[in-house]
């Protein structure tokens, strides 16, 4: 196998294709043969990337790299990135909306489950700029 | 047990997904917060929940979930409907609580194995 690029763009505010763009990844990584718990730990970090990206975001896109030996995630927005950092990773803390929440949406657990579901993460922003968030996972 | 084997009781139809009966189904998890069922919801579990827009059927799908049981007669929204029968997944409806099913399914599943 030599390197698989994927590349999605996630439009803001559109639930009707949410998720669409993380079930595609998880079929590409069936088709490749990478083990189901990689396949998890991937599905897991891109759904929340890309409800992340609907929920919060003026909007933005996903890439994946896959190689041999890791699988590197980069979700990244145009805005309107977040003042603190530390406090949006903190378990529990969410600044989505009431219309939100009643979906479902908005446990203040995304970034924390992209976290642990990450070999690294790193998480950077600027405000009225973008929020990037970078996961690498390993194969073995 | 199978999915399908739910539908032998009685206050089970299936609404949507049909082709996904066929599934192994080995457990249960109950939520509604969809980053909560993300970490949690297991391979060939039966998730018993009361929402139902499109984004549960990517939830259930990306977790290889075995069918979604929507509990308290929830509706179904008619896109969520359209992606469950594109995804072959099994989409269950009953009048019960959460509770009552857990306790159906654990009833069926020492029955069925």
């Amino acid at each position: 196998m030599g390197t698989v690029n994927l590349a999605f763009n996630v439009a803001k505010e559109d639930f009707s294709k949410a998720g669409e763009a993380s079930s595609s990844i998880k079929k590409t990584l069936k088709k490749l043969g990478i083990d189901s718990k990689v396949i998890r730990k991937v599905a897991i970090v891109t759904y929340e990337a890309e409800m992340n990206i609907v929920i919060h975001s003026f909007g933005g896109k996903i890439t994946v790299d896959i190689n041999t030996e890791k699988i590197a995630i980069e979700a990244i927005d145009q805005g309107p990135g977040i003042a603190d950092t530390d406090k949006a990773m903190e378990v529990g803390f969410s600044t989505a909306t009431q219309k939100v929440r009643e979906l479902g949406f908005g446990a203040g657990m995304g970034l924390p489950n992209i976290k642990r579901n990450s070999d690294k993460f790193v998480i950077s922003s600027e405000i009225d700029k973008y929020t990037k968030i970078e996961s690498l996972i390993y194969l073995a | 047990m199978k999915v399908k084997d739910l539908l032998k009781e009685e206050g089970f139809s299936v609404i949507a997904g049909e082709e996904g009966i066929d599934r192994e189904l080995e457990g249960v998890y109950i939520g509604d917060l969809l980053s909560w069922v993300m970490a949690h919801l297991q391979e060939n579990e039966a998730w018993i929940t009361i929402q139902s827009h499109v984004n549960v059927i990517a939830v259930a799908v990306l977790n290889d979930a075995a069918c979604i049981l929507l509990a308290e007669g929830a509706y179904l929204d008619e896109d969520a409907k359209i992606k469950a029968d594109q995804e072959n997944l099994a989409v269950i409806k009953t009048t019960m609580s959460a509770y009552e099913l857990a306790v159906k399914l654990n009833e069926l599943m020492k029955k069925n194995g």
